[in-house]
């Protein structure tokens, strides 16, 4: 236990225990931030010689941490009242109140951390940053490996419910045949993966990335899931092809045409020859984009640390930031109690922002992006992909894309199927649904002879 | 004093003390948010169209509280980035809010607002606060100076004395200002609006009614960021009285060019050399994320205020984030105008007065409309005298081919050799001196320009 001495002392708070191996060297690694630079000369080489090494990793948040939490939640100072009577302002002032002191009162984080350490996780160091993944294989025999890569302001949170479903479908109306190995990582930046301090860290690298970290485990034929954040990972994944990937799956496809792309930036006239439904799609986009539902976007694209500073320092800020996601719109801050993501929930992905201190370097992923549009065919590259692709549309998602769009932008459309609920974070809304989608998805891309690692 | 006992429980702690007539009901709608909640007293409704007496006088605890927050500030990482091209880099900002948290004295300030007249009046249900000087020259012409965002009246401070007292700064007698130095809603000590509808126009309304009780029937007015299209807006209604308007910052962008921009070009044809270099600058602008602020608070101002309500830092880096600070040194050189003192003098207005949020509202209020193009700020409805000066850091220059275009009366175009979006902060002289320049031709030949 020599690490946890001078983990006590870390300026972050954020302790990361281990199982299993006692590999307190490795422990330098797991740091984030400040308190990665207290680490021991001595940790940091060793861990140097162990670079392609997967660690086992283990959440434990100091408890000053989360005091500290609560009493700047208790000590938050609040604005005046939007001057209006719904969401159009952002965040309303009485139901955000009402969530944050919920969050400094009855919230326990403890169970959110208990959520993840029953999951085995684990940490790896690609291009000198740690990422860190939840890896769940399946008992059945020849499971497909899938990468599943969340997006903002999501985390590994919203995909935990699919976890089941997908590694064990006979617990949960499926065949044992449709089973899946699944690898959920921390986008670089997020979450218990480390923060880039260099440029270059935009979504084709993370896609080389996760190349390499599927490697790393040992398979050879695998495929790639992602919606928002992720479908962007998920497209420059099927454009770069790497040696055994089989196809992508995605819930936010990049399928919007270039003459469509052209009339909404210039907030003009929808352009001829539009069908019916491409017609009402173009609508809900001009629309969304009148409505400035993107503008948390453009923010964060431009200026992400000028975001950071406030979202850093303000526990309050930081949750009216993540609940200004067009996603979070229909959201009702749990008075459903049936409703899912509840509640706890939301604050289990809130919190781990605010523990890990990754506001500012989560909306660095947009200025890398160099606002570059998720749902644009061109921005995405489409027409460079050949690999088999699969979409599913979740009706309550940002947008609707016809199946005519899909066609055109992903040439090897292999899937394309519109479900009746669910919608941007649909992993986290209807996870059962979800993971049957991508049983249906990517069923004809099972290997016929069922050999998916190397070893 | 029974007043002062009250307003030191305020939540707000902000307390507004009173000179001269001891109006001790007045206190209850000079406070502002919570602690105008907390007042036991109605305003007194009899006194709507009054002009009240107006002190500034925060006190101790909420200079106490701000320093706590500052000491306690968590930090995000450092930018990825050598330059500012990410936002406010992380080690300028730190040691900037140390100063504030530590060196910086906000009484200094007060004692600045507080040597000056300054008055309060609700008008259309809104306290509006101003600073109001008259010049000791007869037949001075009065103005209306309008701030913009991150700005407030304390951007305006050094242009009283060479506008009032031209003598004084190289100018005569003939060329002086009455001046008038709004708040605008939502900003500053002018109270906040709770309903919908205090945009540009409305605000431009309500500085005509200002003038109006000030008693002045010839007047003119000014303004650059906000204070333009309030100007403009001053300039399309015409109310009685006015005479033309100078604006720093003019709506010049032809709908095309507009068109062009948000496409993400190309130019359109036709342009001349000089346009053509102010289209690559606007596009240049664009595509580096220098207008996101304006689009993320157009938007969503609410979320923005959650979050600089409850960070000092996060307020500093929000507002230091506007491009007219792009240049600014932080303070590294002294005789820059203006200084870090200054700069924290406006920060922390909008700290102690929470208006991080109403302020930003006024964006949404204005819904997108560019505040740079002529077609949104219908400048052809103009027929009044319009005046520009044209500094040359401004977030554009805009070409006097434009600039005629866009205002069918324009009496004076001035491309002087330094300044930028703060012109008045940064080079009070120079501005007020282009005041004089452009206001020239407007003054009565009679001098008459108050009914009293």
């Amino acid at each position: 236990m020599r690490s946890l001495g001078w983990l006590t002392g870390c300026a972050l708070a954020l302790a990361c225990a281990h199982e299993g191996k006692g590999v307190v060297a490795e422990s330098g690694t797991n740091m984030k931030g400040t308190a990665a630079a207290e680490a021991q000369p001595q940790a940091a080489s060793t861990a140097e010689a162990a670079t392609a090494a997967i660690r086992p990793f283990k959440v434990q948040v100091q408890q000053a941490a989360l005091d500290d939490l609560r009493r700047r939640i208790a000590a938050t100072r609040w604005p005046d009242k939007e001057t209006v009577a719904d969401q159009s302002q952002g965040a309303q002032l009485a139901k955000l109140q009402e969530l944050v002191r919920y969050w400094g009162s009855g919230y326990d984080w403890r169970k959110a951390e208990a959520k993840l350490n029953a999951l085995p996780q684990f940490t790896t160091n690609i291009d000198g940053l740690d990422i860190h993944f939840i890896h769940v294989r399946s008992r059945q025999r020849n499971a497909l490996p899938v990468i599943i890569t969340h997006g903002w302001p999501g985390s590994v949170f919203e995909l935990l419910k699919i976890i089941g479903p997908l590694t064990d479908p006979t617990a949960h109306g499926g065949r044992a045949e449709d089973a899946f190995d699944v690898v959920i990582p921390s986008l670089p930046g997020y979450g218990f993966s480390g923060k880039p301090t260099v440029t270059g860290w935009d979504t084709d690298h993370i896609a080389r990335v996760w190349a390499e970290l599927m490697k790393r485990l040992g398979y050879t034929r695998y495929v790639a899931q992602g919606g928002d954040v992720g479908a962007i990972v998920d497209n420059a994944m099927a454009r770069q092809a790497p040696a055994g990937l089989l196809g992508i799956h995605v819930n936010l496809p990049g399928t919007v045409p270039p003459e469509v792309d052209g009339a909404l930036a210039g907030g003009g006239p929808a352009p001829a020859g539009l069908s019916e439904k491409e017609r009402a799609v173009f609508d809900a986009l001009s629309t969304y984009r009148k409505k400035g539902n993107a503008g948390y976007f453009v923010m964060m694209a431009a200026r992400p640390q000028t975001v950071g500073y406030a979202l850093t320092d303000s526990p309050a800020g930081l949750a009216g930031w993540i609940l200004v996601h067009p996603g979070f719109a229909q959201w009702n801050y749990g008075d459903d109690p049936g409703k899912s993501p509840t509640k706890d929930e939301v604050l289990d992905d809130i919190t781990l922002y605010w523990l890990t201190n990754s506001a500012a370097s989560s909306a660095r992923s947009y200025w890398e992006n160099g606002g570059r549009s998720p749902i644009s065919a061109a921005a995405q590259k489409t027409a460079e992909i050949s690999l088999p692709v699969a979409i599913t549309v979740f009706p309550e998602d940002v947008y609707r894309p016809p199946e005519t769009w899909a066609r055109r932008a992903y040439r090897n459309l292999i899937y394309f199927h519109e479900v009746d609920k669910g919608g941007h974070f649909a992993a986290w809304e209807q996870p059962e649904l979800f993971a049957a989608e991508l049983r249906a998805a990517f069923k004809s891309l099972r290997p016929a002879e069922g050999r998916v690692a190397a070893r | 004093m029974k007043s002062l006992g009250r307003l030191t429980g305020c939540a707000l702690a902000l307390a507004c003390a009173h000179e001269n007539k001891g109006v001790v009901a007045e206190t209850d709608t000079k406070m502002k948010g919570a602690a105008a909640a907390e007042a036991s007293q109605p305003p007194a409704d009899g006194a709507t169209a009054a002009i009240r007496p107006f002190n500034v006088k925060v006190p101790e605890n909420a200079l106490v509280d701000l320093r706590q927050r500052i000491a306690a500030t968590r930090w995000p990482d450092r930018e990825t980035v050598p330059d500012r091209s990410q936002g406010v880099q992380l080690e300028q900002l730190q040691e900037f809010v140390r100063y504030w948290g530590t060196g910086y004295d906000w009484r200094k300030a007060e004692a600045k607002l507080n040597a000056l007249p300054q008055f309060m009046t609700t008008i259309d249900g809104l306290d509006i606060h101003f600073i109001h000087v008259r010049s000791r020259h007869t037949g001075a012409l009065p103005v209306i100076i309008t701030h913009g965002w991150p700005g407030s009246v304390i951007e305006q401070l050094k242009i009283i004395g060479p506008l009032t007292d031209p003598t004084a700064f190289g100018g005569r007698a003939e060329e002086a200002f009455d001046v008038v130095i709004p708040s605008i809603p939502g900003y500053g000590f002018s109270g906040k609006p709770t309903g919908t509808g205090w945009d540009p126009d409305h605000i431009a309304r309500a500085w005509a009614e200002l003038m109006k009780r000030l008693g002045y029937t010839r007047y003119v007015a000014q303004g650059g960021d906000w204070g333009s299209p309030i100007s403009g807006a001053m300039a399309r209604q015409a109310p009685a009285g006015l005479l033309g308007i100078h604006i720093n910052l003019p709506a010049a962008v032809p709908p095309e060019v507009g068109a062009g921009i948000a496409g993400g070009g190309p130019a359109p044809a036709g342009l001349s050399e000089k346009e053509r270099a102010v289209f690559d600058v606007l596009m240049t602008s664009a595509k580096k994320g220098n207008l996101a602020y304006v689009v993320m608070m157009a938007a969503r101002p609410q979320t923005v205020g959650y979050a600089v309500t409850d960070s000092p830092a996060g307020l500093a880096a929000w507002l230091l984030g506007h491009p007219g600070f792009a240049q600014w040194t932080y303070g590294g050189d002294p005789n820059e105008s203006p200084t870090k003192d200054e700069v924290l003098d406006d920060i922390t207005l909008y700290w102690l007065t929470n208006t991080g949020t109403s302020a930003a509202r006024l964006y949404w209020e204005n819904a997108g409309r560019g505040v740079t193009s002529a077609a949104a700020q219908k400048t052809a409805e103009i027929s009044l005298p319009v005046a520009i000066t044209v500094f040359p850091d401004e977030v554009y220059r805009a070409p006097e081919t434009w600039a005629r275009r866009a205002y069918r009366n324009l009496i004076y175009f001035h491309e002087v050799d330094k300044g930028g979006h703060f012109a008045a902060w940064e080079q009070p002289e120079l501005f007020a001196a282009e005041i004089r320049a452009a206001f020239k031709s407007l003054r009565p030949a009679d001098g008459k320009v108050a009914a009293h």
